[in-house]
C-alpha cells in the first residue's frame, strides 16, 4: 500500500513541474494561436542557464530568479525577431518559425555544451514519512511550480497588464479598439510563456541529469498535458500535467514502465480526436 | 498522350536517368552514398508536399510512413524470408491502408490540432514499436547477412537497391506532377484555399483528404523499406525520427510548397547544404544554426520558397518547371 | 660477413625511409550519451598507436607499417555511424576498421564493414547477437553479453546463500537487454526468484517509478543498469530514495573512475568489469598489465578504465594478426584472426570460427569490482573471482 501511495505522490510532485512547462506552452497558444515548437529547446536552455548560474556559485534555488529574468527577455527577443511578422499568417508559418528558433537554440547549445549529459550537484536531503521516502529537491520543485502558477494567476487576474493580456486573448481587434497596444501585449505574453518554460526546465535540472536535447521529451509532455487540459487553458494545463504525472506514477506498479509513453500518446491522440477542447474546456 | 508533349515530363525522366546512371557508370560508391540520401529526401519531400502544398494540411509526423515501411519490409524479409521486392510493395500497401484508416479520424482536425495529432501518432507508434517484441522491441530488426548473398552478394544488392530507390524517386515526381494536373488535384487545391467553400461546391472533402493522405504514405513506405534494407537494420529512433519529419517540411518550404519541382529542389539543396556543413570542420558545430537561420529567413522574407521567387522573377519559367 | 651486415643496415634504412602506413578507421562518440566511455576507448587506441609507432610500426613480412588513425565524431547516433563508416571505406580508403563504442552502434557499423568486406575489430561491444548474423569480418574483444553478469550472480549467491529474491532492471538497449536476459536465466537456474525483470528506455532520467517498484517487490539485490549516464543516475536515485537493497550491481557505470563523483551514492555498488589495472595475466605479446597501466597513467594522468584497455587491446590484436599474416592483405589477416589464440595484458583472446557465431569472443573472462572506502577515499576493489581479489566483498551494503 505504501508503495502505491509513494508512486502516486511521486507522480503528483513531478506532474506539477510538467504542468508548469505546459502552462508556458498553452499560454502562448491561448493568446496568439501559436504552437511554440521552440518550447523544448527553451526548456533545455533553462536547464543550462541554471547550470551556468550554479557554476558561478549561486545556490540552484536562488539561481531561479536570474533564470526567470533571462527567460522573459529571451522570449521577448524571440517574439520580435521570429514571430511578430507571421503572427497573422497560416499556422504552418508560426510552426516553422518557432521550429527554426528551436534549431538555432539547439545548434548553439550543441556547439557550447555538446550533447553530453550535465548534472546540478548540490546537497539533497531525504525525508521519510511513514515509509514514503522523498528528496528535498522533488518537494521544492513541486512547491516552486505551484508558487509560480499562483504568481501567474495573480498577474492575469489582479493586474492591469494581466487583464490586457486576457483581453487580447479574447479578441485582438476589440482589444486594440479599446486602446490596448496588442503587439506589446503579445511580446510580453511570449516572454512570460518562455519564462515559465525556462523555469520548469531549471526545476527539472535540479532533479535529473540533462543534455541540450533533453527538452524534446518535456516538449512532448507539455503537448500532451496542454491538450489534456484543453489547448489555451492554463488551469487545464496544470491539471493535465498532474494527470500525466499520476499516470506515470500509478501505472508503473502494474505494467512495464516503458509502456507509459505509449499510453500517454494514445490518450493524447484520443483526446484530440474525441475531446478537441480537452477535459477542462479549451479557450473560448 | 498529352503527357509526352510536356517538356516537364521529359525533364523528370532525364533527371531520374541521370541519378541512376551517373554513379553507376564510374562505379562511384561515394557518389552513390551521397545521392541515395538526396533521393530519399526528394521522395519524402515530394510526397509530403501532396499534403502540405496541395491540400494545406501540415503533416508533422509524415516520417511514420517511412518508418513503418522499413519495419514491415525488414520483418517480412528477415523473419519470413520474403524477397525484398514483394516485401516493399506489401509494406507500401499496408502502410497506405493504415494511413487511410487513420486519415478518416485525424483529418477531421484542422490547423495546429492536425499538426499536433500527427506528432502524437508518430510518437505513439515509435513507443509502441520500442515495446513490440515481434519487431525486436527497442533493439530493432537486423537482417541476417545471407539475405544479401541471395541477391548476388552485398556489393550487387546495394546497387540494385540504389536503382530501385531512384526509380521510386522518379515515380514520386511523376505522381506529384500527375496529381497536380488532375481533377482530383483541383479538388485538393480547393480544399487548401477554403475547405468549407470547397464542400459547398461539391468537393467530397473527407474522401479526398483521406485518399491523398493514404497516397502520400505509399511511396515513402516503399522508400523506407528499401532504405532500411540497404542499411541492413531498422531501430525505432531511426525509423520514427521526428526531426527528419520536420526537416522534410523545411525542404518543401525551401523549394516552394505546392509546386512539383520545388520540394525536389529543396530536398536536394538541403541535403547538399547539410552534408557540406557536417563535413566542414569549422562549420560542423553550427550546421543546425545555419539551417535554422536559413529556414527563418525563408519564412519571414520568401514564404513562396525558391520556386516562388523564380516564378516572380521570370514568370515564363512556370511553363517548363511546374 | 661484413657485407651481409652492411646489407642488413641498408635494408633497415630503406625500411625506415619507405615505411609504409596502415590506415585504421573508426568513429568516436565525442559527444552524446556515450562520450565518457567512447573517449576512454579512443585514448586506449591512441596510446596503442603511439606505442606501436615508437617501435617503428607493425613489423610484418619484412616491412614496417606505421599506424595512421582516421576517426570522426558519431555523436552517439546510429544514423551517423553508417554514413561515416561508408565514408571511411569508400572515401578515406582505410585498410582496417575498429568499432565505435557500444553494441548498438557497433551492430550498425558491422553491417557496413560486412557489406564492403572490411575487417573490423569490435571493442566496447559485448552483444552476442551481432555475431549471429553470419558476418565473416567482425571480431569481438569483450566477453560477450551472455557471460557478462553470470559471475555477478555467482558472487551474490556465494555472499548470501539465503537470498531468495533479486530484481533485474536494465536499460532497454541491445547490450543491456542481452546481458540482463542471460543473467535472469542463470539466476533462475540457481534457484533465485527474479521478482522484477524490466527494461527502461535509454533516455530515462526519472527512475522514481522503477525504484518504488523495486522496493515493493521485496527484492534483496538489484542487478542491471546499462551504460554510463543512465547507470550513474540510477545509482544516485537509488541512494536518495533509500532503496533497502543488500547488493547493487550495475553494468558499465561503476566500472568508470567518474563514478566516484557520486560520493556516498557510489559506496558499495558493484560492477562486472572487462579488465582492471590489478589483474594478473601473463602476456605472450605486448605490454604487461602493469606496463600498460603505467604507460596510460603517464599519458593521461589517470588510471585506465577497462574501455581504455579494450581500445589498446583492439589495436594490439589487429597488430598481432597483421604480424602473423605477414601482410596487410585482408584475406590473410582474416585467417590470422581466426587462428589467434593468445593471452595479452587484457586477458585471453580467441574468436569463434563456427559459422553460426563467427567472431564471438570465447577466451576472455570478467572480474567483479566494488566501490569501497579506504582511508576515507572511494576506491575500486576487485572482489571476484576470489583468486584475484584485492579486497573482501562488503555485504550487505545497507
Amino acid at each position: 500500500m505504501v508503495e502505491i501511495l509513494s508512486s502516486v505522490m511521486d507522480g503528483l510532485l513531478i506532474g506539477l513541474v510538467y504542468g508548469l512547462a505546459a502552462i508556458g506552452l498553452t499560454l502562448i497558444f491561448g493568446v496568439m494561436d501559436v504552437v511554440n515548437l521552440a518550447h523544448g529547446a527553451i526548456i533545455a536552455l533553462g536547464m543550462f542557464f541554471l547550470y551556468l548560474f550554479f557554476g558561478a556559485g549561486l545556490h540552484p534555488y536562488l539561481a531561479l530568479l536570474p533564470v526567470a529574468v533571462l527567460g522573459f527577455i529571451f522570449g521577448v527577443i524571440v517574439y520580435q525577431i521570429a514571430v511578430r511578422k507571421i503572427i497573422s499568417g497560416p499556422p504552418l508559418m508560426s510552426l516553422l518559425a518557432t521550429f527554426a528558433v528551436s534549431m538555432i537554440i539547439i545548434g548553439v547549445g550543441t556547439a557550447l555544451w555538446s550533447t553530453s549529459p550535465y548534472n546540478i550537484n548540490f546537497k539533497v536531503t531525504t525525508y521519510n514519512f511513514f515509509g514514503y521516502t522523498v528528496t528535498s529537491a522533488r518537494l521544492v520543485s513541486a512547491v516552486a511550480a505551484v508558487l509560480v502558477t499562483f504568481g501567474l494567476y495573480y498577474f492575469l487576474y489582479r493586474t492591469v497588464l494581466g487583464k490586457a493580456v486576457r483581453a487580447v486573448a479574447n479578441n485582438r481587434e476589440a482589444a486594440e479598439l479599446m486602446g490596448i497596444p496588442s503587439q506589446q501585449i503579445l511580446a510580453i505574453t511570449f516572454g512570460i510563456g518562455t519564462m515559465l518554460a525556462m523555469l520548469s526546465g531549471a526545476l527539472i535540472a535540479t532533479l535529473f541529469p540533462f543534455t541540450i536535447l533533453s527538452g524534446g521529451v518535456y516538449e512532448l509532455k507539455s503537448f500532451v498535458a496542454s491538450v489534456l487540459g484543453g489547448l489555451g487553458n492554463p488551469t487545464g494545463a496544470l491539471f493535465g500535467g498532474i494527470i500525466l504525472g499520476l499516470i506515470e506514477g500509478s501505472v508503473a506498479p502494474f505494467i512495464q514502465v516503458s509502456w507509459t509513453n505509449v499510453i500517454e500518446f494514445v490518450i493524447f491522440v484520443g483526446i484530440l480526436l474525441f475531446f478537441p477542447t480537452g477535459l477542462f474546456g479549451g479557450r473560448k | 498522350m498529352k503527357a509526352l508533349k510536356s517538356p516537364f515530363f521529359w525533364l523528370i525522366l532525364a533527371l531520374t536517368a541521370l541519378f541512376a546512371f551517373y554513379p553507376r557508370l564510374g562505379n562511384n560508391i561515394t557518389l552513390r552514398e551521397t545521392l541515395v540520401l538526396s533521393a530519399v529526401y526528394i521522395i519524402l519531400a515530394s510526397n509530403l508536399n501532396l499534403m502540405i502544398g496541395y491540400t494545406g494540411y501540415v503533416n508533422f509526423g509524415s516520417i511514420v510512413f517511412f518508418g513503418l515501411g522499413g519495419y514491415f519490409t525488414l520483418w517480412l524479409v528477415g523473419a519470413h524470408g520474403w524477397n525484398v521486392y514483394a516485401a516493399v510493395l506489401f509494406a507500401g500497401f499496408i502502410t497506405s491502408l493504415l494511413a487511410m484508416a487513420l486519415g478518416f479520424g485525424i483529418l477531421r482536425l484542422r490547423g495546429a490540432y492536425f499538426a499536433l495529432a500527427t506528432i502524437g501518432v508518430n510518437e505513439a507508434v515509435k513507443d509502441f514499436v520500442s515495446n513490440f517484441d515481434t519487431w525486436g522491441g527497442s533493439e530493432g530488426i537486423f537482417l541476417p547477412f545471407t539475405t544479401y548473398k541471395a541477391m548476388g552478394g552485398a556489393g550487387k544488392a546495394l546497387w540494385t537497391v540504389y536503382l530501385l530507390i531512384i526509380l521510386v524517386m522518379g515515380i514520386s515526381l511523376l505522381l506529384s506532377w500527375y496529381v497536380k494536373r488532375s481533377k482530383f488535384g483541383l479538388g485538393l487545391f480547393a480544399i487548401r484555399e477554403d475547405e468549407d467553400a470547397a464542400i459547398v461546391l461539391g468537393v467530397k472533402a473527407p474522401k479526398y483528404k483521406a485518399l491523398i493522405y493514404s497516397l502520400s504514405a505509399f511511396l515513402p513506405a516503399v522508400a523506407g523499406g528499401l532504405y532500411f534494407f540497404k542499411n541492413g537494420s531498422v531501430v525505432p529512433e531511426e525509423a520514427f525520427n521526428l526531426h527528419l519529419s520536420i526537416e522534410s517540411i523545411v525542404m518543401v518550404m525551401l523549394g516552394g510548397q505546392g509546386t512539383v519541382s520545388g520540394p525536389a529542389v529543396g530536398a536536394f539543396l538541403y541535403e547538399r547544404l547539410r552534408g557540406l556543413l557536417l563535413t566542414t570542420p569549422s562549420l560542423s558545430n553550427f550546421h543546425l544554426v545555419i539551417a535554422g537561420v536559413l529556414l527563418l529567413l525563408i519564412i519571414l522574407f520568401a514564404p513562396g520558397g525558391l520556386m516562388g521567387w523564380l516564378y516572380k522573377k521570370w514568370p515564363r519559367i512556370r511553363e517548363v518547371l511546374e | 660477413m661484413k657485407k651481409k651486415w652492411m646489407f642488413l643496415v641498408l635494408v633497415a634504412i630503406f625500411g625506415m625511409a619507405f615505411a609504409q602506413t596502415v590506415k585504421i578507421g573508426l568513429t568516436v562518440s565525442k559527444t552524446g550519451k556515450f562520450n565518457v566511455e567512447s573517449v576512454n576507448q579512443l585514448n586506449g587506441i591512441k596510446l596503442w598507436q603511439k606505442w606501436v609507432n615508437d617501435q617503428g610500426g607493425i613489423a610484418a613480412g619484412g616491412k614496417h607499417y606505421k599506424v595512421e588513425l582516421k576517426f570522426y565524431d558519431d555523436e552517439s547516433k546510429a544514423q551517423r555511424v553508417q554514413q561515416l563508416y561508408s565514408r571511411l571505406i569508400s572515401q578515406d580508403k582505410v585498410d582496417f576498421l575498429i568499432s565505435p563504442y557500444s553494441s548498438g552502434l557497433t551492430a550498425k557499423a558491422a553491417i557496413i564493414s560486412e557489406q564492403y568486406g572490411k575487417i573490423m575489430v569490435a571493442t566496447g561491444a559485448a552483444s552476442d547477437s551481432i555475431f549471429k548474423l553470419g558476418y565473416e569480418n567482425v571480431f569481438q574483444v569483450y566477453t560477450p553479453a551472455s557471460r557478462y553478469l553470470t559471475s555477478t550472480v555467482d558472487m551474490i549467491k556465494a555472499a548470501d546463500p539465503s537470498l531468495k529474491k533479486i530484481a533485474v532492471v536494465y536499460e532497454d538497449s541491445k547490450f543491456a537487454k542481452a546481458v540482463a536476459t542471460a543473467a535472469r536465466d542463470y539466476a533462475k537456474k540457481l534457484g533465485l526468484d527474479v521478482a522484477i525483470f524490466e527494461g527502461y528506455p535509454p533516455s530515462t532520467t526519472d527512475f522514481g517509478p522503477l525504484i518504488n517498484k523495486i522496493k515493493a517487490s521485496g527484492a534483496g539485490a538489484l542487478i542491471g543498469g546499462g551504460h554510463y549516464s543512465d547507470g550513474a543516475t540510477f545509482a544516485r536515485q537509488l541512494y536518495e530514495q533509500k532503496a533497502p537493497l543488500k547488493m547493487i550491481a550495475l553494468l558499465v557505470a561503476p566500472a568508470s573512475d567518474e563514478f566516484a563523483q557520486l560520493g556516498d551514492a557510489a559506496l558499495g555498488v558493484a560492477a562486472p568489469s572487462q579488465w582492471e589495472p590489478l589483474v594478473k595475466y601473463t602476456q605472450s605479446c605486448g605490454p604487461s598489465p602493469q606496463q600498460f597501466t603505467e604507460m596510460y597513467e603517464k599519458a593521461y594522468g589517470k588510471e585506465p578504465a577497462y574501455r581504455a584497455a579494450g581500445g589498446f587491446a583492439a589495436g594490439l590484436i589487429l597488430q598481432k594478426a597483421i604480424m602473423d599474416a605477414g601482410s596487410v592483405d585482408a584475406a590473410k589477416v582474416r585467417a590470422a584472426l581466426d587462428n589467434l589464440d593468445i593471452t595479452i595484458f587484457f586477458g585471453k583472446i580467441k574468436f569463434s570460427t563456427d559459422p553460426a557465431s563467427h567472431g564471438l569472443q570465447l577466451g576472455h573472462e570478467m572480474v567483479q569490482i566494488q566501490w569501497q572506502k579506504k582511508d576515507g577515499k572511494l576506491v575500486k576493489e576487485i572482489v571476484w573471482p576470489l583468486a584475484a581479489k584485492t579486497a573482501k566483498l562488503i555485504y550487505p551494503i545497507h
